[in-house]
């Protein structure tokens, strides 16, 4: 390591500038696209109930990080909240870094939002003619707020592209680092202990905290305001590890004429099956989940594919895997009537591979691998969705603390089961889970049908229950209840239900719900 | 095996190999030897559930209770044809969701369907929606001694017409609950099994909601009636 500290002009920047573009609050971006949000309207990210990120008019109307969703409901009322998504986040700014490969080799990112290249210099006229370009390249991708920095060395460059405006960029001069830097107050540390700490001590720039001696700042303020200071001091150059493009794996096929029967696709398609499926291999690869599109006749290339569908596989796509996953979609979205014309392009993607040592066959066979065979060939007699995989949730009734998840997928959008849920029921659960619930009765002394007040009083004590209508009279031999729930009290419609225990003198129980003057059995305990 | 053989020709063989030998020559012996699958321990006074054979079993959450040793001890099992599964239920009494897979409809080709599971899943709970002929059974059995599966058939007492074990809730009785107070809590279940032609036999049961409140398992009686003043009206 050179030890040329205060060396203006930074002998090493002479051989590659940094340039880096910056594309501010980019999981508001990234998240308005996937909803759909408009450019200019106000959006925040939320995390847990706080705001991990929001946009420009969000912050105009006075929404900060790390504020309460309520709280920044209440100052700004159209405010578009957003879930917070790391995958989503990296997913979309692959894109912009496919369009920064476009302009110059060697792009590095450094996270979602971040990106670093070695600046091209020459080939497009000059620094700042190059950021034009990339600027304007990537308006035309739709990013439309990107700043970039140009400088000698990455911490540099990172900070003149946050102090650019938007599509604009900043040009440290060579050598000019130290100057830039020196300018700057400490709050670019990040760190709020560190700079509220150097604030009292009276140092309000970076070119304060330089005139002290390296070890001071390493003992004193730790090892990322010594990392800063020795960037001041000249000497920050950082290698870039440029990352390796990913091999283009996706295959699509076009028909001519476009085809309107989903086994005649089946049957052209398995050739690009094949090749797909040789070309993920011949890199060592296997493919564990694939996007499958068809687009219709007459749709324009860059419009949303009529039918598109991610499958996952327990263990890896083999051809005949895929070919199938492709029947059963086209062959669903024929019926359901969503692929309403002939399909001219149907488009394989394959969005996550593994290296194929992972999937290796075991020497005897597991026996796992033989269940997802057998499961497999259920699948095939009584489709995908019917073969499923019990999950459980949280919810209140019985129906909705679990969920069934077809073979082979991952369970998606499942509430949390960890937190209370108020109102849901204690040990034992039911059962039996009714679904849709039966209609049932309950008669009182005098063979009245109960029912119950709004003060959630039932109108007497139960004496005979018929829990379906295929099923006997009993009499009642032990019952508790009602138990009040308040479902979805925030909406318009609230529903208000009580809900009973009830065990027949056959030693039978049941979970009955009266909703509105009518009894169900939602639930049963045989 | 060719080393256990040789070791069981040298004299001073150990104590427990000799046991293992013989168990294994009785094995041998045996016309059916199937394996045994794993039993949690509320259901223990039940007998285990034999590689190649049928139960019947009349009440879910007993037949949930059978499923909860095998997926516990990490082997696969099926559930057939109920669509109204309750999952949850089948967790609090220790079955290992991760190893279950369900086919909630098979359709009219349900026959199929287990056949199909039966090859790859040891354990495999129907509930049939007909009546099915003696020959289709006896194929099923057939199938079932071949990969050593069990079939736990969850239908009404008698209507499977090939059944090793046949298992029925004579009487359940809730705790808990009182009128118009308190909540479910746990089952005593009166099981009354039928093994083949040995006369019936009774066993009771307690089902708790959580696997970890799992009562004291309450020791066999023989079939004497209980009297439960409760339970006498109905």
């Amino acid at each position: 390591m050179s030890t040329a500290t205060a060396a203006p002009g930074g002998r090493r920047g002479s051989d590659h500038r940094v340039l880096v573009v910056w594309c501010p609050d980019w999981p508001v971006t990234a998240a308005s696209v996937e909803a759909g949000v408009p450019e200019r309207a106000p959006a925040a990210v939320v995390h847990a109930n706080l705001v991990q990120a929001c946009n420009g008019p969000a912050r105009a109307e006075g929404v900060r990080r790390g504020m309460r969703r309520r709280d920044a409901q209440a100052r700004c009322p159209d405010l578009a909240v957003l879930p917070a998504s790391p995958d989503r986040d990296e997913r979309a700014f692959e894109d912009v870094l496919g369009t920064i490969e476009e302009v110059g080799p060697g792009v590095a990112p450094l996270r979602p939002g971040l990106v670093a290249l070695r600046a091209p210099g020459r080939y497009y006229g000059g620094e700042e003619q190059a950021a034009a370009i990339l600027a304007e390249r990537l308006v035309g991708r739709g990013v439309w707020d990107n700043r970039a920095g140009i400088a000698d060395e990455l911490f540099t460059a990172e900070h003149a592209a946050r102090r650019s405006g938007v599509q604009e960029s900043t040009v440290i001069p060579r050598g000019g680092s130290v100057e830039f830097l020196r300018a700057l107050p400490v709050e670019v540390l990040d760190d709020p202990d560190t700079v509220g700490l150097l604030k009292r001590l009276g140092l309000r720039s970076l070119g304060d905290l330089a005139r002290l001696r390296r070890h001071e700042v390493r003992d004193r303020f730790g090892a990322h305001a010594a990392w800063v200071h020795q960037v001041v001091g000249g000497d920050g150059a950082v290698h870039l590890t440029a990352r390796t493009p990913p091999p283009e794996l996706a295959r699509h096929v076009d028909f001519e004429p476009p085809l309107e029967s989903a086994e005649t696709i089946v049957f052209s398609l398995r050739r690009t099956v094949e090749a797909f499926v040789a070309g993920v291999a011949a890199h060592g690869l296997v493919c564990t989940e694939l996007l499958v599109e068809a687009r219709c006749e007459g749709q324009h290339p860059d419009d949303v594919p009529a039918s598109s569908r991610a499958w996952l596989h327990p263990r890896f796509f083999t051809a005949a895997d895929v070919v199938d996953r492709v029947r059963w979609q086209l062959q669903g979205d024929f019926r359901s009537g969503e692929v309403g014309a002939p399909v001219d392009r149907v488009r394989l993607v394959p969005l996550g591979v593994v290296p194929d040592a992972t999937h290796a066959d075991a020497l005897w066979g597991g026996t796992d691998e033989q269940v997802a065979h057998g499961l497999a060939r259920v699948q095939g007699m009584v489709g995908h969705d019917g073969v499923v995989v019990p999950v459980l949730q949280g919810g209140r009734s019985p129906a909705d603390r679990q969920a069934w998840v077809p073979w082979g997928e991952r369970p998606r959008d499942l509430r949390p089961p960890g937190l209370p849920w108020p109102g849901s029921l204690p040990a034992p659960a039911p059962t039996r889970v009714l679904r849709p619930p039966q209609p049932a009765q309950v008669l009182g002394a005098g063979r009245r049908t109960l029912d119950v007040d709004e003060r959630g009083v039932l109108s007497g004590e139960p004496t005979h229950v018929r829990p379906g209508p295929g099923e006997a009279w009993q009499p009642v031999a032990a019952w508790a209840g009602p138990w009040p729930v308040e479902e979805l009290w925030w909406e318009e419609a609230p529903r208000r239900v009580a809900r009973f225990q009830v065990v027949g003198v056959d030693g039978r129980a049941w979970l009955l719900v009266l909703d509105d003057g009518t009894w169900w059995t939602e639930a049963a305990y045989d | 095996m060719f080393d256990h053989l040789g070791v069981s020709t040298t004299p001073g063989v150990a104590a427990p190999d000799l046991q293992q030998l013989r168990e294994r020559m009785r094995r041998l012996e045996r016309p059916t030897p199937g394996v045994e699958l794993a039993q949690a321990p509320s259901v223990r006074a039940l007998p285990a559930l034999r590689g190649g054979t049928s139960v019947e079993v009349g009440d879910l959450g007993l037949a949930m209770a059978l499923l909860a040793g095998p997926t516990a001890a990490g082997e696969w099992c099926a559930v057939v044809g109920t669509p109204d599964f309750g999952a949850e239920a089948a967790a609090g009494l220790g079955v290992d969701l991760a190893r279950v897979v369900l086919v909630p409809e098979p359709g009219e080709h349900w026959l199929e369907v287990v056949a199909a599971l039966v090859d790859v899943v040891p354990l495999v709970l129907l509930r049939p929606p007909s009546a099915v002929p003696d020959g289709t059974a006896a194929r099923v059995a057939a199938r079932l001694r071949r990969r050593d599966a069990v079939l736990l058939l969850h239908d009404e007492p008698g209507r499977w017409p090939r059944c090793e074990v046949r298992l029925r809730a004579t009487r359940s009785s809730w705790s808990g609950l009182g009128p118009g107070h308190g909540r479910l809590r746990s089952r005593d279940l009166e099981v009354q099994v039928r093994e083949g032609a040995r006369p019936p036999r009774t066993v009771l049961l307690r089902l708790a909601g959580a696997a970890a409140d799992l009562g004291p398992r309450v020791e066999p009686t023989p079939a004497s009636p209980r009297v439960d003043p409760v339970w006498r009206a109905g």
